[in-house]
């Protein structure tokens, strides 16, 4: 039996427990952070143990492996500036065509990105959250988009002074506005993974109507106003009525794979 | 010694929050992370008080959630359950025991998720749950219950190494000299 000292014991640790958990969410956030901190010595040994591991990669790599990568990527460059010339000479004749027919302009998302390495991923299995190595002294804010070279990754949810931490797609907690490139524009809401394949999303929210076949792109619709339009978010893999019929869902293979995040881009407002 | 002890097992806990957060090989590969904080939980309610199962509760449970997207706090009450628990009976355990360790590790780890996602679920949150949370689960319970005869047969090596050791009493006596006599 528990002796009287023991009582105490156990009654303050149920008292703080429901304090902690009751606290204002500023103040919680606040103490969040700050506990976070106690990390921060360690973030720097982990990033130098990757950084190690890295370079001892590079030391040992062959020098005809390097000097195939390095042509490979000249030729990637170069088809890269071919269409990103394509690219401007077409935003100028849209431009012109706006005006022509007094069309408001469209607000392009401007690409402004900092790039940012991974740091820490959420030691709980039912969240799906990172750490990356910026933060409010980089100018970074809540909700800014965060991106991969492949498409969308996630959006910034808390921001320390020198990190912050990023609620990935396919959270619960972080659902997208998605518009689907087809002849009909379906728009539905992407929404949380299963616990297993976190590749796989669900779009939900679409209209019964909607003209959904495998391999069509998902990019971001840009109502919510957190992310810009047309960052692309995956492809629909299958779709199905729910509902008895009242509306549609669709699976939607990220294009950005989040449990394989090493570097991310934060696209700055 | 029992200050030694509580500093060790708190050191252990921040390391091990750390380690499950910058190291995700067994996510990657079994897709589940362990969670080391119930086999310390186990150690600290088999080997040490009740201040220092009330520590590692605390400063455990904060650790974890300010990592991960936890409410903060959400983590303390299932591990104070878990670590109370094990104290409430110690006396009937064969500490000693790599097997009890095992199963004690077992049960640690399978109740502490448990307990966490009902009171998320309590809380009005909506955490990520399906068919293959039941495999994480496993993953959990088993990670846990192998960590923790690892974690006692760590936490012995610690003590020996840099705890000091209690001094041992001969069998000499001088009151008891058997004085001879001249025949």
């Amino acid at each position: 039996m528990l002796k009287r000292p023991q009582y105490i014991v156990l009654g303050l640790v149920v008292l703080l427990a429901l304090v902690v958990l009751n606290l204002p969410a500023r103040t919680a956030t606040r103490l969040k952070l700050a506990v976070g901190s106690l990390f921060l010595p360690l973030f720097g040994l982990a990033g130098a143990g990757q950084q190690t591991a890295a370079k001892a990669t590079d030391a040992v790599l062959p020098r005809a492996e390097l000097a195939r990568q390095n042509e490979s990527l000249r030729r990637e460059n170069q088809q890269l500036r071919l269409q990103a010339m394509q690219a401007e000479e077409t935003a100028r004749e849209n431009f012109r065509l706006r005006q022509l027919f007094q069309w408001q302009q469209q607000s392009h998302w401007k690409p402004r990105l900092k790039l940012a390495r991974v740091i820490l991923r959420d030691p709980a299995n039912w969240w799906r959250t990172v750490q990356i190595d910026l933060g409010s002294k980089h100018g970074l804010t809540n909700n800014l988009p965060v991106l991969t070279t492949d498409g969308l990754a996630g959006r910034i949810s808390s921001v320390s002074l020198t990190h912050s931490q990023v609620v990935l797609i396919g959270d619960p907690n972080c659902k997208v506005s998605a518009l689907v490139q087809n002849e009909t524009r379906d728009t539905g809401v992407i929404g949380a993974s299963g616990p297993f394949d976190t590749s796989l999303v669900e779009l939900s929210h679409l209209s019964r109507s909607a003209n959904l076949k495998p391999g069509q792109n998902v990019v971001t619709s840009g109502l919510g106003g957190i992310f810009p339009p047309g960052i692309p978010i995956g492809k629909i893999v299958d779709s199905r009525t729910v509902e008895y019929g009242l509306y549609t869902e669709a699976r939607v293979k990220l294009a950005a794979n989040p449990g394989a995040l090493e570097e991310v881009w934060v696209l700055l407002p | 010694m029992t200050t030694f002890r509580t500093t060790l097992i708190l050191i252990a806990a921040f390391l091990a929050v750390f380690w499950e957060a910058a190291f995700p090989g067994t996510s990657r590969w079994l897709k589940a992370q362990v969670d080391l904080l119930p086999p310390l939980m186990v150690y600290a309610s088999l080997c040490t008080g009740l201040t220092s199962i009330a520590l590692l509760t605390v400063c455990g449970g904060l650790f974890f959630d300010s990592l991960s997207a936890n409410p903060l706090g959400v983590s303390i009450l299932p591990l104070f359950a878990v670590g109370i628990g094990i104290y409430w009976r110690r006396e009937l355990i064969l500490r000693d025991q790599p097997y009890a360790q095992f199963v004690l590790g077992l049960a640690a780890s399978g109740a502490t998720p448990i307990l966490t996602v009902l009171l998320l679920l309590t809380a009005g949150h909506q955490p990520l749950l399906g068919w293959g949370t039941i495999w994480q689960w496993l993953v959990m319970s088993l990670g846990g219950a192998v960590a923790t005869p690892i974690f006692f047969l760590l936490f012995g090596w610690c003590e020996r190494a840099f705890g000091h050791r209690r001094v041992t009493e001969t069998s000499f006596r001088p009151d008891r000299e058997i004085r001879r006599g001249r025949f």
